[in-house]
């Protein structure tokens, strides 16, 4: 992947094929690392199958829920000296409270390290593709953050779906004056 | 986020359209997801689609979606475009340029644009 917000886009569809009511993005940003959270509450995983999906070779063209997009974003993360986890919890395991969390850190500085890039359209192109899944976005650098929850914004629209052009657009451009008024500072 | 009371605006403009919705999708158009589709650059490709339909009026015909993996990573990013009556076309190699092309000459002006499918990839 050419930019970290592209194994974001693919590792959350993960959390959109286990049916998840509700996706949380979370980025932390200090100087030196950057911290990567996709949390959702979707059917979750059996730790049999937990143990597997870091592995390329474990996938079967007829298991479409795991595949190449973990192990990717664990080299991602381990090639610039960082960290990764997954936890998760099978809906059979605990009907109650399951899903599925996956983390990543990464240190900027060093030479291996994928720049994040278009991040706003990623959170765009998720919400388009799951309009019916309540997103919270949420990237924190030191003090300043840029945050969405279709939650809030649900509300708010009423009927209106979260994929109506009108809607989309006013996300981006929300998102977007959001980062430039960063760059500003 | 930005203000709320503009997407209160958006949606006392969607009320009616909100209705039309519902009988619409004569044209779907589908973008490959994947790892695969992803890595190889659908992610523009998708964004220009949702774009041009609605610049170009066509939200009331087609609807853009997503999907994962089609099986033919070699030629992501692929699209798939599916109207009743016709044949399934598939669209190979794609960029958001051709993406803007598909949705001029085909999803408006109905011509196939035979150069950018599968087909012309065999052949």
């Amino acid at each position: 992947m050419k930019e970290l917000s592209l194994n974001i886009l693919d590792i959350a569809q993960n959390s959109i094929k286990a049916g998840a009511a509700h996706i949380g993005v979370f980025l932390e940003e200090t100087a030196d690392t950057l911290e990567m959270t996709i949390r959702d509450d979707g059917c979750g995983m059996t730790q049999d199958v937990l143990r597997g999906v870091t592995d390329p070779f474990y996938t079967t063209r007829t298991t479409r829920s795991v595949g190449m997009g973990i192990p990717l974003l664990k080299l991602a993360a381990e090639q610039t000296g960082g960290s990764f986890s997954i936890e998760s919890v099978s809906e059979s395991d605990d009907p109650a409270s399951h899903g599925t969390t996956v983390r990543a850190l990464f240190h900027k500085n060093h030479l291996d390290y994928t720049p994040l890039g278009d991040v706003v359209s990623t959170v765009c192109t998720l919400i388009q593709g799951a309009p019916d899944t309540d997103w919270h976005f949420r990237h924190r650098m030191g003090e300043r953050t840029v945050e969405i929850d279709t939650a809030e914004m649900r509300q708010v629209l009423g009927g209106v779906p979260l994929d109506s052009f009108e809607v989309l657009d006013w996300i981006r451009q929300s998102l977007l004056e959001e980062y430039a008024g960063f760059d500003t500072q | 986020m930005k203000s709320l009371a503009e997407l209160a605006a958006i949606r006392e403009r969607m009320k009616d359209k909100v209705v039309l919705r519902e009988g619409s999708g004569d044209i779907r158009v589908v973008v490959g997801m994947a790892t695969c589709g992803i890595a190889a650059g659908a992610r523009p490709v998708l964004n220009r689609f949702v774009e041009q339909v609605s610049a170009q009026g066509l939200a009331d015909k087609v609807t853009v979606t997503q999907t994962g993996c089609i099986g033919i990573c070699q030629f992501e990013p692929v699209v798939e475009v599916y109207e009743a009556g016709k044949d399934k076309v598939t669209y190979v190699k794609m960029t958001a340029e051709k993406a803007d092309e598909v949705v001029e000459k085909h999803l408006k002006g109905g011509k196939v644009i035979a150069e950018y499918t599968i087909s012309a990839m065999d052949a």
